[in-house]
């Protein structure tokens, strides 16, 4: 058996996906160069301390990653809705290797609406060091961990017709809350921030102002989410698939 | 003679809004390796689930499956079966080859890409996009899939559903090509001559149960029969039963329904027995009537 042939069919199919080009792509492309275009000097956006083409290079890098990771569960749904995982489950393809490849197509789907947004971000004067880059994007990667697992959920839980709503308004409603588009900085609105994981992504950002990027608490937020998508995707997985 | 398929005491009920559902009912079939075998119903008989079942795709209630020895997860697992499921879409935004490609990848010791397509015929169209192509077409890039992985046990559910006349015979060939390279072949259908022409045994299913199981001839000449329908209220069952001609008898109100090998010889003997017998009808049973018939009682209480 060889995964990597499976895998690279799997990415060439996303790469014909137009919706991931229009929302893994053009969609935080677009929004990156609308909001930070205009503030390109603003130093310290909305007290955040980082620089808007920075901040918001991140919040769209985010944005744009969240969607490439949940746009797994909307491959998933495609193939139970056409019964395609009955056939996966007649060849010798495991479970665990079906996810693997899933979560890697995720992956390096996500990396490229990453580094496309990176580019952007040079464009509009954001400068930092080899080291920071490869910190900053360590961090988003690791932060898309609970992404990679609530999309896989999503893909057991919902069908065709439902998850690209439920895509949007979650990668919405948490790109919101986390700061996406504009820091959030004190108040009952940064503890409801903080308990999510969005917000960590974006906080990758703080790697620009010299520091280690994410506090304790980031690490813990982004482990318990990790933790917890993971398990319940797994339930949901079983109960899928017992039922087929 | 080495085991190619085992099916013993299978069962299974599905819980359905309605009430249960006893899908299959103690249904045994043993297939030998090598042997080609039509699993013959009409909808609704069992065979879908049957072949559920001997996939592993449903765990029985009651019974036990092996395939070349094995669960059929470890058969599953080991590449040695190929499967044609009955519907289901095909993976998107795919070219044929692609996907037969991307297929192949995931068994141990597969065909060539390029004769698979030569087995299924898909050569002219092994560049369009799955999500393309006509519902023949796509049955025969799902008959390449079970194909790719060159598996000793092919497992063909309705194999040539929304085929032509044309294509169907393509098919057939080639499965029989493929028989004679000493595969295992196990299809389901509920055409009568697709059993007839293609197995070298059928097992006929109905009511989730097995009701015979020989070579094509005998179960041709048990389906293929006739039936007589006459009103005759006070005649008694066995004695109908045990008319010249007559496989089997049952009661409808004031009618009998006599299931006949011989129609010629059970209608001479019938209004010699029985001369007030009237309306009489002699039909030539369909396929689903002469599933009905074997299954006798039953059929009664349904």
């Amino acid at each position: 058996m060889n995964a990597l042939v499976y895998a690279r069919y799997e990415l060439v199919r996303t790469f014909r996906n137009r919706r991931f080009f229009v929302f893994s792509l053009g969609f935080p492309l677009a929004l990156y160069y609308l909001t930070a275009t205009a503030n390109r000097h603003e130093q310290n956006l909305g007290g955040s301390g980082i620089s808007a083409p920075l901040y918001l290079m991140v919040g769209l890098a985010a944005f744009g990653s969240m969607n490439a990771m949940l746009a797994t569960g909307a491959r998933i749904a495609g193939e139970r809705g056409v019964g395609w995982n009955r056939q996966l489950r007649l060849t010798p393809l495991s479970t665990r290797t079906y996810f693997r490849v899933k979560v890697l197509t995720a992956y390096v789907t996500a990396l490229l609406t990453i580094v496309l947004l990176y580019a952007a971000g040079t464009t509009l004067g954001v400068r930092l060091g080899a080291l920071d880059w490869a910190k900053m994007t360590a961090l988003i990667l690791v932060g898309l961990v609970p992404f990679a697992a609530i999309g896989v959920l999503m893909g057991h839980l919902l069908t065709t017709q439902t998850i690209g709503p439920a895509m949007g308004g979650t990668t919405a409603l948490l790109g919101f809350l986390g700061g996406v588009w504009f820091p959030i900085t004190g108040g009952a609105m940064q503890k409801v921030a903080e308990a999510l994981p969005s917000y960590w992504l974006v906080q990758a950002s703080h790697v620009g102002l010299g520091g280690s990027g994410w506090s304790s608490t980031g690490w813990a937020v982004v482990a318990a989410w990790s933790l917890a998508a993971a398990v319940l995707a797994r339930r949901v997985y079983r109960r899928d698939t017992q039922r087929v | 003679m080495t085991t190619g398929i085992e099916l013993r005491a299978l069962a299974k009920t599905f819980r359905t809004p309605t009430g249960p559902v006893e899908a299959v009912r103690g249904v045994d079939i043993a297939v030998a390796a090598g042997e080609t075998v039509a699993l013959l119903g009409p909808n609704g008989a069992g065979k879908s689930t049957t072949i559920d079942l001997l996939l592993g795709l449903q765990r029985p209630d009651g019974g036990t499956v092996t395939v070349f020895g094995r669960s059929p997860e470890a058969a599953v697992d080991h590449g040695r079966i190929g499967v044609m499921l009955q519907a289901g879409g095909l993976l998107r935004e795919l070219s044929v080859r692609e996907l037969v490609t991307m297929m192949r990848a995931l068994h141990p010791r597969p065909l060539p890409v390029e004769e698979t397509l030569a087995l299924a015929r898909l050569e002219a169209i092994a560049d369009h996009r799955t999500e393309k192509l006509s519902g023949g077409q796509q049955q025969r890039v799902r008959f390449a899939l079970a194909l790719v992985g060159d598996p000793d046990l092919l497992v063909l559910d309705e194999p040539t559903v929304g085929l032509d006349v044309e294509a169907r015979q393509a098919f057939w060939a080639t499965v029989r090509d493929l028989a004679q390279r000493g595969k295992t072949v196990l299809f389901a259908t509920h055409y009568l001559e697709e059993a007839d022409s293609f197995a070298d045994r059928v097992v006929l299913m109905a009511h989730g149960r097995v009701v015979a199981d020989g070579p094509p001839t005998e179960i041709k000449a048990m389906v293929g029969s006739r039936t007589i329908r006459a009103t005759l209220p006070a005649a008694p069952l066995e004695q109908l039963e045990t008319l010249p001609g007559v496989t089997a008898a049952e009661r409808r109100g004031d009618g009998v329904v006599l299931a006949c090998s011989d129609s010629d010889r059970a209608i001479r003997a019938l209004l010699l027995a029985q001369p007030q017998a009237r309306d009489i009808e002699i039909t030539g049973a369909g396929l689903e009537q002469a599933f009905l018939q074997l299954t006798g009682e039953e059929v009664l209480a349904a």
